[in-house]
């Protein structure tokens, strides 16, 4: 393949001796490639094979939540709630459940849906808390409907990665905003 | 004729040495690379753009899928001595061949009582689709909580780690199911966990 013929060419004074020259040599070429072939699929699947894996840690259960409430220091207007409906659909609101300052609204997941409404948020808490530099980041409380999959779940947690929302927690879902999933059509019994 | 006779030696390359290292590597990652073992529960995992890889020691699979839930342990000692504890809680006698083939087994879903039934099979009968009915996890028998105990104290006093655990759940899995499986851990105090996931190559 890649070695010339050269007993063809030229040479021909001494034809005899080229050629028994040629046999003893072997074309390893195909082999080179054949292995070099078989290395890259090794080193492909290997490397695949292993499965990746998210981080999530989860705040440890005490018998009085109650008390531990209170030492959180936790305002309105730095929270964002997100609610895990169905047909991959959410809705969010900004602020307290019963007296939201912006949503309910229902958006989609991806680039073009919550992330856009997280970074949004992000930069409002940190224009709002400028002055206070340990309170600028946003909190996002992950509320997952019974409707919602595990793969909703993981596609919210990976938003909070790209979106880099370093205070994140997945918190249990109240009958008042399983009623704000139902007004938006995206929870059935 | 010199000048042609120059060019013409230029052309060969010797390939023996290229060879022989490109064998060498290919027999590397021969050896190195873990055959991809069938999985008594397929799941279809969710992707994410997480880039974080599983720990390979000392870890615990609970594979969820369909309602059912599997549990899989890295290490035949961990196997054994978890085994141990679980035959001891549910006083079930396993001999020493019973262990020995239960310490090649990656993940199970039976309840103790048909452990011994699974442990009888060959690993092709075992990963036939709907052999494995999966670990009963509600309140009324717990055994995913004594399982995950089971392993959490042997990986302890063998290998003086804490057993990491690692939720393995179908993307279509409904939430409530998963939230049942992270109580029992939470419950045991078992407050991180690493969600598994695939690779995301699609534009989020």
């Amino acid at each position: 393949m890649a070695e010339l013929n050269s007993g063809d060419g030229g040479g021909k004074k001494k034809g005899h001796v080229r050629s028994k020259k040629q046999n003893a040599g072997v074309d390893l070429t195909a082999m080179v490639d054949l292995a070099f072939l078989l290395i890259t699929f090794f080193m492909l699947t290997t490397s695949l094979s292993k499965p990746q894996s998210m981080n999530l840690a989860m705040p440890d259960k005490e018998d009085k939540p109650k008390d531990q409430q209170e030492k959180l220091d936790v305002s309105e207007d730095r929270t964002m709630t997100l609610l895990l409906g169905e047909k991959n659909q959410l809705v969010w609101y900004y602020g307290l459940p019963t007296a939201p300052i912006e949503g309910p609204t229902k958006v989609g997941y991806g680039k073009n849906g919550v992330r856009k409404e997280l970074l949004a948020k992000k930069e409002t808490v940190k224009a709002k808390y400028a002055s206070q530099p340990k309170k600028q980041d946003l909190i996002v409380l992950i509320k997952a409907s019974k409707k919602s999959t595990y793969r909703n779940l993981v596609d919210i947690l990976d938003e909070m990665a790209i979106a880099n929302v370093k205070i994140y927690a997945i918190v249990d879902i109240t009958p008042e905003e399983n009623a704000m999933l139902k007004k938006e059509e995206i929870l059935s019994e | 004729m010199a000048k042609v006779k120059m060019s013409k030696q230029s052309t060969k390359i010797d390939m023996t040495a290229m060879c022989d290292v490109a064998f060498l590597l290919l027999s590397f990652f021969v050896m190195t690379s873990t055959a991809k073992v069938p999985e008594p529960l397929p799941v279809d995992t969710p992707a994410s753009t997480v880039q974080t890889k599983l720990p390979d020691a000392d870890l615990a699979t609970i594979t969820i899928g369909k309602e059912k839930v599997f549990f899989g342990m890295i290490g035949q000692d961990i196997r054994r001595d978890a085994l141990g504890k679980i035959a001891e809680k549910y006083s079930v006698q396993f001999t020493e061949e019973e262990i020995k083939r239960f310490s090649l087994i990656d993940g199970f879903g039976v309840p103790v009582g048909n452990l011994k039934k699974l442990i009888s099979l060959t690993g092709e009968e075992r990963n036939k689709e709907g052999l494995q009915p999966g670990i009963p996890y509600d309140s009324i028998d717990n055994q995913l909580n004594e399982w995950v105990l089971a392993a959490r104290y042997a990986t302890k006093e063998l290998h003086g780690e804490e057993l990491k655990i690692a939720i393995k759940a179908d993307g279509k899995e409904e939430y409530p199911t998963v939230k049942k499986v992270i109580d029992i851990l939470q419950k045991q105090k078992v407050n991180k966990f690493f969600l598994v996931t695939g690779l995301r190559t699609d534009d989020f």
